[in-house]
């Protein structure tokens, strides 16, 4: 165990940031406040823990209803074709068989994650542009039947060529994938710039281009998407589903059935592992209700593995051209970055991960100056989405390296050179986001303190160059050039190296996916004459831990047990709205709607008790499950007591809590996507082994610090953490979706290769708190930011140990020895990409950059009061 | 075509009349409603339905039990006894090794096949044996811990208190 936690207040980024009025809930500084919280940083077992050590958690497909149908959808061999001719009459003769549907049964509706992109049929009517799209389905007495049902469905198809990359796909404007988009299959092309780019580069001492290419890959959740869908006798319906989205499913099923969305209940069920892989609304639940609409009976679809790799919406591929300038001290005069995505063959998220490619790159370091060009491309592939980072490790793996290239050229420590370009605290950065508070100086100190970084950096520094540069793309590089010979031989073929990285992730996107001025989050919370207290939320528990959260925030504010407050997430019809889990949004939206509940109930059972105990309101303190004013506390009533004396005095105890982030959004078109209450912010250090005999690449220690804000559950964050490190190594060295002819090349759990045991190195995880003052008691995101840095410190490292800079993930042992045989015959020990599309993007929106302006402290949110 | 079988699950003895191609997570499943056994693949690629069949670890996925007459087979549901969690359990619980919490019963069972033939092992040794099941939230380290954990515990090892 290595986890180790910053104490008290003191960080870097928050003593930097200390002036007069920053803390938003107390006169005094948190610091001072911690010592007296009783559930908040403390590592308790998650709520649920105990249930899914028993196996009791009931997930969507362990759900069984009386007269339960099963379904099935017949899918697409094709990566695009045309749809002649469909007939399910053989389907429906089939014994066992209830029903058995195709796209013309259905209301001739598209629809789609994102109001701009509503480009999904549930059963595709006239052209199918994915292998895996659902054409018919099925309900049957059991899933076998279903199956062989499906095999009767007769479907014509015509073939059209598949475009099966991003260049093929911009390269052949003649067969359109979709009639809508910026251009010829392109889905959104975005151009946004903030000051003359041409200028800082102008005056940069070192001016880099280079491109990278990011493969796609997918979230593999352990538990595949299931649903149970049941139309009740009285019109109504029911949706059970494996969904980290439950809102956004709701009104999704109301339109694509065209029902009331009065009439319909969606409720998530414990997802076993999402990662984003369940933010979209997807056909099976559409087709479930619809067959249960039918059949007049529940209705079940658990989608296969290979299904899920299909399904997918995971990590876009983003081939990458960056041109950066820095000064000799390491500064950044500007940045210009280009970005190509393949997103597949649907809209998705697409639009939000097109921007996010861009608009969060300048958060991290000081950038006073930005352009962004991104393009996202439509192919005939399973469409990507929203993945743990959504959009952002693909551009920090290439910012990040290219400042570990950077700094080799500058004669720069890595590690000094981020520390000293780290984003300021509460400053608006180029493309006017708001930065709070910011933990990125103590976490770099942090994890260069614990991996002994500098004797290791420079002892086993590989020793450039004797061979001639071979810039990128032909644009001259300044200073030393990358790759030739090798440093001090060692008498082994296993080198040693280090690397090191940073990144900021956002805590919450600030904007909904469909504009309204609704709250992002809600709770219902009520006390109870037993003394517990129930809190009802919309909020989906994914694993991160967002149903215990939702006990430890009342619990600490009331001050009771956790175990006191029962929680009630993710059913439509029970619960205020939460927006979903993904973007890292819930602890934050969902823990302040919590608190200003607990905080309201907490008011009333105040004035009730100080009323019994001839005390002021103000005196009064609730901890340890009682009430009472310090002074006599041997007077104090249990909180059970005090409820009865709050309920006698006002009725029923029910209070709502809302959250909506501040309104921060810049003031141009595109500016919604980006802003965030506050932002996470992450360094990390990779020690491997790189053999140069195979290739292989053998990770020993990985020490990631991440500013979390505060740990409200330091067991939690510390989880979060580890497995954001573990997706990351996965995504460096070995997770990549592969296609041929439209078809998954890898669409099993041994094919597509992910990390065991045996290739998780050890993580030594470190918390920094810098009390935010947007989170609820200062906390941040957890769990997608540290996952951002991990894929370039492998590479960084890699370079490290042996010279070859990988501009590329995943990093295969091929790649390695690739770039080493370069280096023997004399040439730049570089792999990754060696071109970028022909494209043009549309003029850029320019817009003044606010880069260095203050931020104010203390945001005035919708509903604070 | 359907087959009357005798399965000793947990300790209590069940008929079932199944096809005798369903597969031992199936009959769990769906016949028996010990839906503590997950699926992750049903391919024997993953490790989630691991089980035990007389204390070995079983991919039930691949797992037909007409082959299986006689042998005690436990599941998740058979790791508490008299209401008292397993060591493992509770360690897990403990250290948030369970997140989604949906590998957890086929790692919680493996390691407790692990246990039983090396009562206490090294941390390599705890990652061969769990090498097979795959975890995509915790990166593993909670589950390590939580093993090494439930390892002293169970040898006579003083309660860990304070886990750092």
């Amino acid at each position: 165990m290595s986890a180790e936690r910053t104490q008290g207040g003191s960080s870097a980024g928050s003593a930097r940031a200390i002036d007069g009025g920053r803390f938003g809930r107390g006169a005094e500084p948190p610091s001072e406040r911690k010592h007296e919280f009783s559930v908040v940083g403390r590592p308790l077992p998650k709520i649920d823990a105990w249930t899914k050590v028993t196996g009791e958690t009931k997930y969507a497909d362990d759900l069984v209803l009386p007269r339960m149908a099963h379904g099935k959808l017949l899918r697409s061999p094709h990566g695009h074709a045309l749809i002649k001719r469909i007939d399910a009459a053989r389907a429906r003769a089939l014994p066992g068989v209830y029903a058995a549907v195709t796209g013309a049964d259905l209301p001739r509706v598209k629809f789609g994650i994102l109001p701009v992109s509503q480009d999904e049929e549930v059963l595709c009517t006239e052209k199918v542009r994915m292998v895996g799209d659902a054409v018919a389905a099925v309900a049957a007495v059991d899933e076998e039947t279903a199956e062989r049902a499906c095999r009767l469905i007769d479907v014509e198809y015509e073939p059209l060529p598949a475009l099966m990359s991003i260049e093929e796909s911009l390269a052949h404007p003649e067969i359109r994938i979709h009639e809508y988009g910026d251009g010829p299959n392109v889905h959104k092309s975005v151009a946004l710039q903030f000051g003359d780019v041409e200028a800082a580069f102008a005056k940069a001492d070192l001016v880099r281009e280079d491109v990278f290419y990011y493969e796609g890959n997918t979230h593999l959740p352990m538990e595949q998407h299931a649903a149970v869908a049941h139309a009740g006798p009285d019109g109504k319906l029911t949706l059970w589903s494996s969904t980290q989205t439950p809102h956004y499913v709701h009104r999704v099923l109301a339109k694509a059935l065209d029902m009331p969305a009065a009439h319909v209940r969606v409720v998530a069920t414990p997802v076993g592992g999402g990662f984003g892989g369940k933010t979209d609304p997807f056909a099976h639940e559409i087709v479930a209700c619809h067959l249960s609409r039918l059949t007049g009976r529940p209705v079940k679809i658990a989608l296969t593995r290979e299904e899920v790799f299909y399904a997918h919406r995971g990590r876009h591929p983003v081939l990458m051209w960056l041109k950066t300038g820095f000064t000799r001290q390491g500064d950044i005069t500007g940045c210009h970055i280009k970005t190509w995505l393949d997103g597949g063959a649907y809209g998705s998220y697409g639009v939000a991960s097109t921007f996010y490619t861009g608009v969060i790159n300048p958060v991290t370091y000081k950038m006073p100056v930005y352009k962004f060009e991104g393009a996202r491309v439509f192919t005939n592939k399973p469409p990507c989405g929203p993945k743990r980072g959504h959009g952002t490790p693909q551009p920090r793996f290439a910012l990040e390296v290219q400042i570990d290239k950077a700094a080799e050229q500058l004669g720069l420590d890595p590690a000094d050179m981020r520390r000293r370009i780290a984003a300021e605290p509460f400053t608006k950065t180029a493309n006017h986001l708001t930065v709070t508070t910011t933990g990125l100086v103590e976490c770099i100190d942090r994890v260069v303190e614990a991996s002994g970084w500098r004797a290791k950096w420079r002892g086993w520094r590989f020793r450039a160059p004797a061979s001639p540069a071979q810039p990128v793309l032909g644009e001259a590089s300044e200073g030393a050039p990358e790759g030739g010979a090798r440093r001090s031989e060692a008498p082994s073929e296993k080198k040693r190296g280090v690397g090191l990285a940073c990144s900021a992730y956002l805590t919450g996107a600030g904007t909904a996916i469909y504009w309204n001025d609704m709250p992002h989050s809600g709770v219902l919370l009520r006390a109870d004459r037993s003394g517990a207290v129930t809190i009802l939320c919309g909020a989906t528990d994914i694993g991160q831990g967002s149903d215990s959260i939702l006990a430890y925030l009342p619990a600490e504010v009331l001050g009771i047990a956790p175990k006191d407050v029962h929680v009630h997430p993710a059913d439509t019809s029970l619960t205020p709205v939460d927006l979903g889990s993904y973007s890292s949004r819930v602890t934050l939206m969902c823990g302040m709607a919590a608190i200003q509940a607990a905080e309201r109930l907490k008011t009333v059972i105040a004035k009730a008790v100080a009323g019994k105990l001839e005390v002021g309101p103000g005196e009064l303190v609730f901890r340890d499950g009682k009430v009472g004013a310090p002074e006599e506390w041997d007077k104090a009533v249990t909180f059970a007591r005090a409820v009865e004396l709050a309920e006698a005095m006002h009725g029923v105890l029910a209070f709502p809590g809302s959250y909506a982030p501040p309104k921060r959004a810049g003031k141009y078109k595109g500016g919604g996507v980006g802003p965030s209450p506050c932002y996470s912010y992450t360094a990390c250090v990779v020690e491997l082994t790189v053999d140069e005999e195979t290739g292989e690449v053998e990770l020993h220690d990985v020490w990631i610090a991440h500013d979390v804000g505060r740990a409200l559950n330091p067991l939690l964050v510390e989880g979060q953490t580890e497995g954001s490190v573990y997706m990351g190594i996965g995504e460096a060295l070995m997770e990549g979706q592969v296609f041929r002819k439209g078809v998954h090349k890898q669409p099993s759990m041994l094919d597509y290769k992910s990390p065991t045991t045996l290739e998780m190195p050890e993580v030594h995880t470190i918390l920094v708190e810098t009390d935010d003052p947007e989170g609820p008691f200062g906390a941040k995101e957890a769990g997608q930011g540290p996952l951002l840095p991990v894929p370039p410190a492998i590479a960084n490292a890699i370079y490290h140990a042996v010279g070859v800079r990988c501009d590329e993930v995943p990093i295969a042992p091929e790649m390695i020895l690739k770039g080493l045989e370069r280096r023997r015959q004399g040439k730049a020990a570089r792999v990754g990409p060696e071109k970028i599309p022909v494209f043009k993007f549309k003029e850029p929106l320019v817009v003044e950059s606010a880069f260095g302006q203050p931020a104010e402290a203390i945001a005035v949110r919708p509903f604070q009061s | 075509m359907k087959t009357r079988i005798s399965l000793t699950v947990n300790g209590e003895t069940h008929e079932v009349l199944v096809p005798v191609h369903k597969t031992l997570l199936e009959v769990l499943r769906e016949d028996l409603g010990l839906t503590g056994t997950k699926h992750g693949c049903e391919l024997g690629e993953c490790g989630t339905c691991t089980v035990l069949a007389d204390g070995e670890p079983v991919l039930s996925c691949l797992a037909l039990p007409v082959e299986l007459a006689g042998c005690e087979i436990t599941t998740v549901e058979g790791m508490a006894r008299g209401g008292r969690l397993h060591p493992l359990q509770q360690a897990f619980a403990e250290l948030g090794a369970a997140q989604c919490g949906y590998c957890t019963p086929g790692i919680l069972l493996t390691a407790q096949a692990l246990l039983a033939d090396r009562p206490t092992p090294t941390r390599q040794e705890v990652k061969a044996a769990l090498a097979g099941n795959l975890c995509r939230c915790t990166g593993y380290t909670k589950i390590l811990d939580a093993v090494e954990l439930a390892a002293l515990r169970m040898t006579g090892g003083s309660r860990v208190g304070d886990r750092r």
